[in-house]
């Protein structure tokens, strides 16, 4: 690709700024509001006038949209009161003013230790304000690509999103691998086996699953052309959607709950040759997708 | 307190909770003034690990109740480890399946069924998040335990010494598990002692099932900011 802009190398507020119209963003408590944890400040930790995301309102393709991105630099992304509370009013900012979509740019391994508790609490109303927003036909778009991943709580946060975007590099999932490691023993989970920790929780394996919707390269402007094309796209739950989605989890948990590695779970959704994914790029596997996966949506 | 003895004293020997696996469910009925109120009860048990297959099992139980009883108040017994900490789980889409769970509590009370949540013994983490904190109301029994992770642990990941967190904790309900903690911060609407019928009883006669935990956690001291933040955002 040529003149690629590496979204993964982007920080937050400059993702942001890519992914929108150009300088149509306007920062909703920006680093001027100085609106800072105070947990961090009291157990002196470096704290951040923005509390690590970036939220306010812009335009794609001169349609109004809202967006938020965590900065992954700080803290891990991780969701604190102050960070959590910014997403929650983002939502409910978006049941106001009716936005063609909600961006959510995730990079976080979820709940902020240093304010656990708060931090738990703040995920559960993310949760519970995503999918008020999600009610009201407005659709939230997840977009993965950084370095951290999506992980814990903001994992939990994605998947009750109208859409996932993740790119080839990007991971999600639960408990990150260091963190079963550290549980379970290197056995279960060795979390310096790259190779491992991609095709376990990376954008491959989850857009073979079906865990994301789509998948692009590590570009910001294949991020941006997919975010435009889901403006207005929403998919609002009901019983019929939860219905299908608890038949398409039994299925899954039925044809690969015994696999015990990716290569195993590809194999069975149709891939003829699993040791070749980890080689592919973005358009063969859209490719391979569309042509022999059965078991996965 | 143990699930038997909870349903016991929140239902007597009116009910057909019985366990399978961690997973515990059933109908229990309610005398209310002169009519008997149904209730389904889903939740886990032994501290369970939240796996594919519990949060699959659990979800499946809301969708019954949703599919088949329209308007069925629905009492979540929370009492859980956390999310099973494997790499077959991970593999297989662990988020997923535990935000499904999220996604069909959140549907039910969109289809009118009240949800509300207990502690009864341990809750921790991502099990929690998806099941009891996604309730209208979660409650919590004061012996019981909710945390993220204790001190030590915290003390390990954040490098701040045990002794700080611990002297900070006894003002800040941010950084210590407890019960207590939670309900100054909101996400634990009150603690039920005493005759716990009658706190179920109150509780579902409470109307209110939109989110008010950030305004809790204002109103009493133990999240400071949150609701203000929400609002600056709303208003801006």
């Amino acid at each position: 690709m040529i003149n690629a802009l590496s979204y993964a190398e982007l920080n937050a507020r400059q993702r942001v700024e890519h992914l929108l119209d150009p300088g149509s963003f306007t920062e909703i408590l920006g680093p001027s509001a100085r609106v800072v944890s105070p947990h961090l400040a009291l157990l002196g930790v470096p704290y951040a006038f923005d509390d690590g995301v970036v939220i306010g309102t812009g335009l794609m393709h001169d349609q109004p949209v809202l967006i938020a991105a965590q900065e992954g630099r700080f803290m891990g992304g991780g969701v604190g009161e102050v960070h959590g509370a910014k997403l929650v009013g983002l939502m409910r900012l978006a049941l106001k003013v009716r936005p063609m979509a909600v961006f959510v740019l995730a990079e976080s391994g979820g709940v902020r230790l240093h304010e656990a508790n708060a931090g738990l609490i703040a995920v559960s109303e993310v949760m519970r304000a995503v999918l008020d927003v999600r009610a009201a036909g407005i659709p939230v778009v997840m977009l993965i690509g950084g370095a951290n991943g999506c992980f814990g709580g903001m994992g939990l946060i994605a998947r009750c999103a109208d859409h996932v975007v993740m790119s080839d590099q990007a991971r999600m999932s639960m408990s990150g691998p260091e963190v079963i490691e550290s549980s379970r023993g290197v056995e279960e989970f060795d979390s310096r086996d790259r190779a491992l920790v991609w095709r376990t929780t990376g954008g491959k394996h989850r857009f073979l699953m079906g865990d994301c919707d789509l998948l692009v390269e590590d570009d910001m402007g294949a991020f941006r052309q997919v975010a435009a094309s889901l403006l207005g796209c929403s998919q609002k739950l009901n019983l019929q959607g939860l219905l299908d989605e608890q038949r398409v989890l039994t299925e899954r948990l039925e044809n690969t709950g015994q696999c015990n590695d990716a290569g195993e779970i590809w194999r069975r959704l149709g891939v003829e040759h699993p040791e070749r994914v980890a080689d592919m790029d973005v358009e063969q596997l859209q490719a391979l997708k569309a042509s022999q996966i059965l078991g996965a949506s | 307190m143990n699930w038997k003895e909870l349903v016991i004293a929140l239902f007597g020997e009116a009910h057909t909770i019985t366990r399978t696996g961690d997973v515990i469910s059933g109908d229990a009925h309610l005398q209310v003034a002169e009519a008997e109120l149904t209730i389904a009860v889903v939740g886990t048990t032994d501290h369970a690990e939240i796996g594919v297959e519990t949060a699959l099992a659990q979800a499946r139980l809301v969708l019954d109740t949703v599919s088949r009883y329209p308007g069925r108040p629905i009492v979540l017994l929370v009492d859980t480890q956390g999310q099973r900490l494997r790499r077959r789980d991970e593999l297989l889409g662990l988020n997923r399946y535990m935000a499904h769970l999220g996604c069909c509590v959140d549907l039910a009370r969109r289809n009118g069924h009240r949800i509300i949540g207990l502690v009864y013994d341990q809750a921790l983490s991502g099990g929690f998040i998806t099941s009891g904190l996604m309730a209208d109301a979660c409650y919590a029994l004061p012996e019981a335990e909710i945390r993220v992770m204790r001190l030590p642990a915290m003390s390990r990941v954040t490098k701040i010494s045990e002794d700080l967190l611990r002297s900070l904790s006894e003002t800040n309900p941010v950084f210590a598990p407890g019960v207590a903690n939670y309900v100054a911060m909101g996400g634990i609407q009150s603690l039920w002692s005493g005759d716990l019928k009658q706190c179920l009883l109150d509780a579902l006669a409470d109307p209110n099932t939109s989110d008010i935990r950030t305004r809790l956690g204002a109103d009493r001291g133990g999240r400071a900011l949150a609701e203000r933040v929400v609002h600056q955002v709303i208003e801006a």
